[in-house]
């Protein structure tokens, strides 16, 4: 049998370094792999570039300075429709920003796992994501049509980082939810992966509470497995929990202030992931009185 | 996306609340009374009844449906508000064979009211698969624009210089896919120069002029059937491709128009008005799409 994966969320954080480009799986503010954005804020990791359908990992990452280098085609909190902190780096110029198109980041995605060194796609050819990103080539088709289209690079990873329902110790795991995102991508697209879930369950557990559809992610693209309960939080991880908008508002109205911010940071990100749950805990007895 | 298509997915630039100022459309049609209407007709939210006066509101949900006429068997991907309720009223009406999706990953059977949970689901799309159905262009899209230009240029991505933007809105998302794929029409709530404008910051969704200096790869796709605001509805159909004033939505006038625009729009001399709602229009909107009156909030009456 394989052998098993399991580690915390501060193993996982051990194996990476900084300068290193890091993929965050998820969408948005959907099924983040919280945990271990946490835990990277808790090391000196830093110089990161990151790849991510951004939210608010993103954010979080780029208000601690961490980012050098972000790929992305967004940064969102769904409910919220703009991500504070990404505005406020960008703004301040913090980092260098590679903009693509959706399709693009998934085209990317795909051609790293692979192993292509692009992809030709129609997505972004006539808009300025060719002029902002002056690296990008284009590709004529060889066949009769003789389009020119554009080559997305493989977005390749030394670590990718996602965050399912369910898992088993040796890195198969499951997601519950109705969208898949692109986390197996991303696993797929990197070198090491680790994913964090919210129960890990005896392998035989997985057949249960899925269609075997359900299992997105093969052992053998996965290097480290952390049992993570509320891991997500407070992104969406259907059907184990939605996103707590109460607490998302509470973020993005701190996040504007640099006050209220280190308020913040104070009080919910300088502890471990266990001290974190208990001050969310505590945040809503305090909405409920 | 949001209670409305809460899925900023493939993108879209949903939500954004940026390009406030003019045009926010003065006083409810120029008392224009749909014709029959059953007289009560309460809505469940205390909205209008099916007798009153058509709202501005209404007007635009009638103009975002007239959108996806004809468009046959694709999927409807409305951000905002009022494109949501207009592509369930066309669903619900003339265009029967519309797919719609629940705002997440799952299409839906039925037409609920926005913001209520579907009860038959009839297909499954995520956004992988969504992305991917964008290039098969069986898809009619109807984006949010923070900046439109005369050619249809949008932006959705940042205000300023890109390098260090005054404003970073929500990044380009999927305009570019979308515009070069599949049908991308636009809806402006707040009509006014500040939105279109001379020169967009950054072409997110890909406009006429540069789709046509960018050649085949460009162009073989690329449709941008029309553009409404709060005002009216716009096309290019032009010679040149600049956008024109199709209709204005009744109680506005070209003259609002022109100064709420931030380019010289081409105007024909005679401009028909939006069309009426019919009364059943009415009360699918009012009554069992969006009993709450969730369309008022995002075009004042």
């Amino acid at each position: 049998m394989s052998r098993d994966k399991t580690m915390t969320a501060d193993q996982v954080v051990a194996e990476l370094r900084s300068g290193m480009t890091i993929g965050i799986g998820g969408w948005g503010s959907r099924r983040k792999p919280m945990a271990l954005v946490r835990a990277l804020l808790r090391s000196d990791v830093t110089d990161l570039t990151v790849v991510s359908y951004g939210g608010p990992d993103v954010g979080l990452l780029a208000a601690a300075g961490r980012i050098r280098k972000l790929v992305t085609a967004f940064a969102t909190l769904d409910s919220i429709p703009l991500e504070p902190h990404f505005g406020a780096a960008r703004r301040r110029g913090d980092f260098e920003l590679v903009e693509l198109d959706e399709a693009m980041v998934m085209w990317g995605l795909t051609a790293a796992s692979h192993r292509l060194p692009f992809m030709p796609v129609r997505a972004g050819i006539a808009s300025d994501v060719m002029t902002v990103n002056p690296s990008l080539r284009t590709v004529t088709s060889p066949y009769g049509d003789r389009e020119e289209l554009v080559a997305v690079p493989a977005l390749s990873m030394d670590a990718a980082l996602v965050h399912l329902n369910r898992a088993d110790v040796h890195g198969n795991a499951q997601y519950l939810g109705p969208d898949p995102y692109f986390d197996d991508l991303f696993c797929e697209a990197a070198e090491t992966a680790y994913v964090s879930c919210e129960r890990i369950v005896e392998t035989a557990e997985l057949a249960k509470e899925g269609g075997p559809q359900s299992l997105l992610l093969k052992r053998a693209f996965v290097s480290g497995v952390v049992e993570a309960p509320n891991g997500a939080h407070f992104t969406s991880c259907v059907p184990d929990h939605d996103r707590d908008e109460a607490f998302q508002r509470h973020y993005a109205e701190a996040a504007r202030d640099p006050g209220a911010w280190r308020a913040f940071t104070e009080r919910f990100l300088s502890g471990d992931e266990d001290a974190y749950q208990a001050a969310v805990a505590a945040f809503h007895e305090e909405e409920r009185a | 996306m949001s209670g409305t298509d809460a899925r900023t997915g493939s993108g879209t630039g949903a939500g954004d609340r940026s390009g406030t100022g003019a045009g926010t459309g003065a006083g409810a049609g120029a008392g224009t009374r749909a014709g029959a209407g059953s007289g009560t007709g309460t809505g469940a939210g205390g909205g209008p009844g099916a007798g009153a006066a058509v709202t501005r509101a209404e007007y635009c949900v009638v103009a975002c449906a007239e959108a996806w006429r004809g468009a046959g068997e694709v999927l409807a991907s409305p951000m905002g508000t009022v494109p949501t309720i207009g592509a369930r009223l066309a669903r619900l009406t003339f265009s029967p064979d519309l797919l719609l999706t629940d705002g997440e990953a799952l299409l839906t059977a039925d037409v609920p009211a926005v913001g209520a949970p579907p009860r038959v689901v009839e297909g499954w799309l995520p956004y992988r698969q969504h992305l991917a159905l964008v290039t098969t262009g069986r898809r009619h899209v109807m984006m949010g624009a923070s900046q439109i230009d005369r050619y249809g240029n949008q932006n959705i991505s940042c205000i300023g210089d890109w390098e260090r933007p005054t404003r970073q809105l929500l990044g380009v998302r999927g305009a570019p896919v979308n515009t070069l794929n599949n049908p991308t029409s636009y809806w402006i709530p707040r009509h006014s120069a500040r939105v279109f404008v001379e020169r967009v910051d950054m072409v997110c969704g890909v406009g006429h002029d540069r789709a046509a200096a960018a050649g085949p790869a460009a162009t073989r796709y690329h449709r941008i059937p029309e553009v409404v605001s709060d005002l009216g509805v716009f096309d290019f159909e032009t010679p040149d491709r600049r956008m024109r004033l199709r209709s204005l939505h009744p109680g506005v006038t070209v003259e609002q128009v022109r100064e709420a625009t931030g380019f010289a729009l081409v105007i024909p001399d005679e401009v028909p008005y939006t069309r009426e709602p019919t009364a059943e229009e009415l009360r699918l909107v009012r009554e069992e799409i969006d009993p709450k009156g969730l369309r008022d909030r995002e075009v004042r009456p």
